[in-house]
């Protein structure tokens, strides 16, 4: 792969593309780990955010406006190098980027699903009460099942402000697209100045983030069309 | 004993007093038709009856049941009691038989083949089997409201409460839906029914109630309600919509 790339494009852009490349995997692991984690979480949190007892719903609330109006920047300083220095430990980047991007994901996927679940007719929650579902049976085979419709497109949406997202994480020293983009932009090697670097990076931000948007679009019509 | 027996119910929004000393019970067996003008408090009084709404004083007790702040309470009260509702909010995503057959599967431990059983006796009942496959937003109008009744009836109530049933009907469909409630009457189901179809009312009701600005006003017999009026403001409601 290395080598083909060489022989097509010559030895720093061949070289180049194939690091760009071959670190945009960890883009996309960051995103996966910040989607998954912070998905599972929000599921907690958008729970907590519903649920019928107000001090468990004003936790999650303070939870998440807590989170959402903390820029991502901000986590991520925290976490890779606030915390480590105050309390004294070691953490590695990965650890840190992966904790503050699931922390910034469930924050904000739980406010996304909060509104999906609120977007749900009050008529559909007096029906199953009158019909005596118990709460969790509700959600589950009411209230979720209806939310999904209203949460699906800005969920995938998300995924594209999270992969954009962890382009910051290159300031904590994680090893990703970003870093090694500047890296090369950096280095007095010719062939690799920045005018170069950065539109061959931006290609490929644009190539895992695009087809997500136009999947994003799709879910988002086919939702408009559904309601009409 | 009645089934329903309110007392001095108070109910406020906020500053709003909705709901002004209530007194009011409704006996085994009867049929009770509740009317009023927009506001009046009429939905408000019997979601509170089932636990939709809470209110604020007073006393309330349903087949012997007291409903309090417990939530044990309320389900033994809901369990008993059935409700239609205006909007009809049947569950979009489930067909007329899932409609009817979710909780008795999921709430009453039933098989999915007992519950098909049951729902689709209850379907029949409202002459809908037909469509048991269809989902809510294949089915017209009055078709909806009358899987919805399906759908209460299959828990077998004491009682059915239902609030505007055909408000929000065409009016071609308005008749299909009135039927089958004459029908759940004429087996003796005790029924509390805000509406303003008062040929319905004239012929089922035992008791009709006009609620006024969170009071009741007048509690009479059809005959009496209709042709002697006591109260001025009943005589007004009635000049108004009988016109
Ligand atoms: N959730 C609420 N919050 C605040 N005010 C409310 C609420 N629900 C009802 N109200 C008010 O209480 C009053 C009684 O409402 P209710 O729905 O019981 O009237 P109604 O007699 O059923 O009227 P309608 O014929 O329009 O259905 C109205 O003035 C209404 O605005
Ligand atoms: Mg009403």
């Amino acid at each position: 792969m290395k080598e083909l790339l060489i022989d097509l494009m010559g030895a720093p852009l061949g070289t180049i593309i194939f690091q760009l490349v071959f670190a945009a995997q960890f883009t996309v692991y960051l995103s996966l780990i910040a989607f998954i984690g912070g998905g599972m979480a929000a599921i907690f949190i958008t729970l907590a955010r519903i649920a019928p007892y107000r001090p468990i719903r004003s936790v999650a609330t303070g939870y998440i406006w807590l989170f959402q109006s903390t820029p991502l920047l901000m986590l991520l300083f925290l976490c890779g190098l606030g915390f480590p220095h105050l309390f004294q430990f070691q953490i590695s980047p990965w650890t840190a980027a992966s904790v503050a991007l699931t922390i910034f994901t469930s924050a904000y996927l739980a406010e996304v699903w909060r509104g999906a679940i609120g977007a749900v007719e009050t008529g559909q929650w007096e029906a199953s009460n009158a019909l005596n579902l118990r709460y969790v049976v509700m959600l589950r085979r009411i209230i979720i099942p209806q939310a999904v419709k209203f949460g699906l497109a800005p969920t995938v949406g998300f995924l594209v402000q999270i992969i954009k997202g962890t382009s910051l994480a290159y300031i904590i020293g994680f090893q990703d697209l970003m870093l090694i983009g500047k890296r090369w932009a950096n280095a007095p090697v010719d062939g690799s100045e920045p005018f170069i670097i950065f539109p061959i990076m931006a290609v490929l931000y644009f190539c895992l983030c695009y087809p997500l948007a136009l999947f994003a679009r799709q879910l988002e019509q086919k939702a408009l069309a559904r309601g009409q | 004993m009645p089934i329903v027996s309110m007392k001095a119910v108070q109910k406020w929004y906020g500053d709003y007093h909705a709901l002004k000393d209530v007194d009011f019970s409704v006996e085994q067996g009867e049929r009770v038709v509740i009317c009023g003008p927009s506001g009046s408090g009429k939905s408000t009084l019997i979601r509170c009856i089932n636990g939709l709404e809470t209110c604020d004083a007073g006393s309330i007790v349903v087949n012997g049941i007291e409903l309090t702040q417990r939530a044990g309470s309320v389900a033994k009260i809901r369990s008993v009691v059935g409700m239609v509702f205006q909007q009809f909010n049947l569950f979009p995503h489930l067909s007329a038989l899932e409609n009817c057959t979710l909780a008795l599967t999921e709430e009453l431990g039933l098989t999915q083949s007992q519950a098909d059983e049951k729902a689709m006796q209850y379907l029949s009942r409202v002459r809908i089997a037909d469509q048991a496959a269809k989902r809510p937003a294949q089915l017209s109008g009055g078709q909806q409201q009358r899987v919805a009744i399906a759908r209460a009836l299959c828990l077998e109530p004491e009682l059915m409460l239902f609030d505007e049933p055909t408000s929000a009907l065409d009016p071609e469909m308005i008749s299909e839906v009135l039927e089958t409630m004459v029908s759940l009457a004429e087996d003796g189901m005790s029924m509390i029914c805000v509406t303003h179809e008062l040929g319905f009312a004239r012929e089922v009701a035992h008791r009709i109630i006009f609620m006024d600005e969170g009071a009741l006003v007048e509690a009479r017999d059809p005959i009496g309600f209709f042709e002697r009026p006591e109260n001025p403001r009943t005589k007004k409601f009635l000049s108004k919509i009988l016109r």
